[in-house]
């Protein structure tokens, strides 16, 4: 083995997110190339607040087993650790319980003993107020000043982590480490980091990694193998048939990402400007030149909450009549409505609205269609009322239903149907949930905000919670 | 006048978390690029017209090795919010495929 391989830290990024599938000749294939470890996110706020409102998993439990069969008992045949970031969607610690008993159940079931490492990073209200009033919150654009009310009204708040309680949750033994709401890099960046890879390398390639396949030629053929070693790192698809090209690396620094070059992480800044792309081998792409700038220790905090409550309603419209006055059909609908709801519920009504989008014409933009458009074949309206509870929208829609369905385009036409698919025709939506924050708060270090906790489970199945884990 | 569908081979647009879209512009030539890389059409009065985003926090960044320019805009709401249309945004980029250059 060369000194450059001895140096090099590999780790196996399976996909994007755990529970979207794994094959196991994929996982056996970075095994193969010597990979030190198993990392993977499993969380993402792009789904919506919805999930760290209510604090549960966008993923199924079956989903989310499926892959931690495969990958624990792969990784406990090789003898390496198994790192997940942001557990359950949203990386609250009920979600971080959550996938730890679902590994305890898949432990079991494989016959493997296992040593967990559960990293909670929620954050009481409580906290974070004595942190506002010592001004160590920030707010980020285009959010302004946190103030104690905002964190009143989240229901969940959840800090970002950085690496460093990864780190040391391997150091410690873990084979397992189940990390609460963290940064999609720093889970990845973890082992890199702890072996004394580079770090602007180690940060780059978690970067470009954390979506799995997203930065090879075809990402529906799984994930990725980092190669991070002192002063470069490679980039290489764990199928075969897959390759990481430099505009294929390069281009994911841009995803969902609002400025393509620096990229901000709980202790620092990577600055990937003078970064450069080559092809060094068919399926491989290495990257050296970027930097970090190490910044005073931050975390970001995201936070949301439950708010009213939505009841739709949904019909087709193929009357041609209709359909060739369409925006003076969605204004004169929605008055009728509006008018309708005031006048049946009076001051219960309370801060209501209604809001109908017509798919087919603009219901996905929302926005003014150019009048020389001609009238589309078919129409979908959705109407959407919002109220204080989810009983009330359901009285409300109830209340509109004769008017929704059958107002005329004519006065002096007899009444239409217009096509509604499902009886009854009102369907409670839940609640709308919120964003409530986008701050960052000074830490001490990576460990200030985070707890962690040990759960040892034995080759026979008993589980053992540990205070801190034994020598 | 093109159109941005005329001189780009790609346009994508995206969450860059709850509260920011990024759009994407991949060019589909030298000239293309070196032509509009600074174009003011695509300056930040264009996003708050067609997305009612405060033009001041309108950020734009060309990236030359990949014949690209990134412009990300804050959200006029946060992502979720009760008239929500487009959770993550992937559909935004269509209003901007018929604007004119120069």
């Amino acid at each position: 083995m060369s000194e450059l391989e001895r140096t090099v830290t590999k780790v196996i990024v399976p996909s994007g997110m755990l529970g979207a599938g794994v094959k196991r000749e994929h996982i056996a294939y970075g095994l193969a190339q010597g990979a030190h470890a198993i990392a993977i996110d499993a969380g993402s706020t792009d789904s919506g607040p919805s999930y760290l409102a209510r604090g549960v998993s966008k993923m199924n439990r079956e989903s989310i087993k499926q892959d931690l069969l495969v990958l624990l008992q792969m990784a406990n045949e090789a003898g390496i650790p198994v790192l997940v970031g942001t557990c359950g969607t949203c990386g609250a610690d009920a979600s971080v319980d959550w996938t730890r008993d679902i590994a305890i159940e898949v432990a079991r079931e494989l016959g493997i003993g296992l040593r967990i490492a559960c990293l909670y990073s929620e954050q009481p209200a409580a906290v974070l107020k004595r942190k506002l009033a010592q001004g160590k919150i920030r707010p980020l654009a285009p959010l302004g000043q946190a103030t104690d009310e905002l964190f009143d009204a989240c229901d969940h708040i959840v800090a970002l982590m950085g690496p460093e309680p990864y780190m040391d949750a391997v150091q410690r033994g873990a084979n397992l480490v189940l990390g609460g709401r963290t940064t999609d890099t720093a889970v990845l960046s973890a082992v890199p980091l702890m072996r004394g890879a580079g770090v602007a390398q180690t940060w780059h390639a978690a970067k470009i990694a954390e979506c799995g396949g997203q930065c090879t030629t075809n990402l529906r053929r799984g994930g990725v193998l980092m190669h991070v070693g002192a002063d470069h790192f490679d980039m290489e698809p764990l199928d075969l048939g897959n390759r990481c090209t430099p505009e294929s690396v390069s281009a994911h620094l841009l995803y969902e990402n609002s400025d393509p070059f620096l990229l901000v992480e709980p202790g620092g800044i990577l600055d990937a400007k003078e970064a450069v792309y080559t092809q060094v081998e068919p399926r491989i792409t290495r990257v050296v030149g970027s930097i970090w700038r190490p910044m005073p220790y931050t975390m970001k905090l995201e936070g949301a909450r439950g708010g009213d409550y939505q009841t739709i309603m949904l019909i087709g419209i193929e009357d041609p009549e209709v359909l060739a006055n369409l925006d003076e059909f969605h204004d004169r609908m929605h008055k009728t409505l509006v008018d309708r709801i005031a006048a049946t519920f009076g001051d219960e009504a309370g801060n209501f609205e209604v809001s109908l989008r017509l798919y087919g014409w603009n219901g996905t933009s929302g926005q003014p269609v150019p009048a020389d458009t001609p009238p589309p074949r078919d129409v979908g309206v959705l109407f959407v009322v919002t109220a204080r509870t989810q009983d009330l929208a359901d009285r409300m829609a109830r209340s509109c239903n004769p008017y929704f369905f059958h107002m005329p385009i004519r006065f002096d036409m007899e009444l239409p149907s217009y096509a509604f698919p499902f009886t009854p025709a009102e369907i409670p939506r839940g609640r709308v949930y919120e964003f409530m924050l986008n701050h960052v708060v000074e830490t001490e270090d990576g460990f200030e905000l985070v707890r962690t906790d040990w759960v040892d489970v034995s080759s026979t199945g008993t589980v053992e919670h540990l205070e801190t884990p034994h020598a | 006048m093109p159109k941005i569908a005329e001189v780009c081979r790609h346009v994508r647009s995206k969450n860059a978390g709850p509260f920011w879209i990024t759009v994407d512009f991949f060019f589909a030539d030298d000239d293309s690029f070196a032509r509009y890389r600074d174009a003011p059409e695509l300056g930040p009065d264009l996003f708050a017209r067609l997305f009612g985003t405060d033009p001041a926090g309108v950020k734009r960044v060309p990236v030359d090795a990949l014949r690209m320019i990134k412009i990300s805009y804050p959200r006029p709401h946060p992502q979720g919010w009760r008239h929500e249309r487009d959770m993550h945004g992937g559909q935004q980029f269509a209003r901007l495929l018929s604007v004119e250059l120069a």
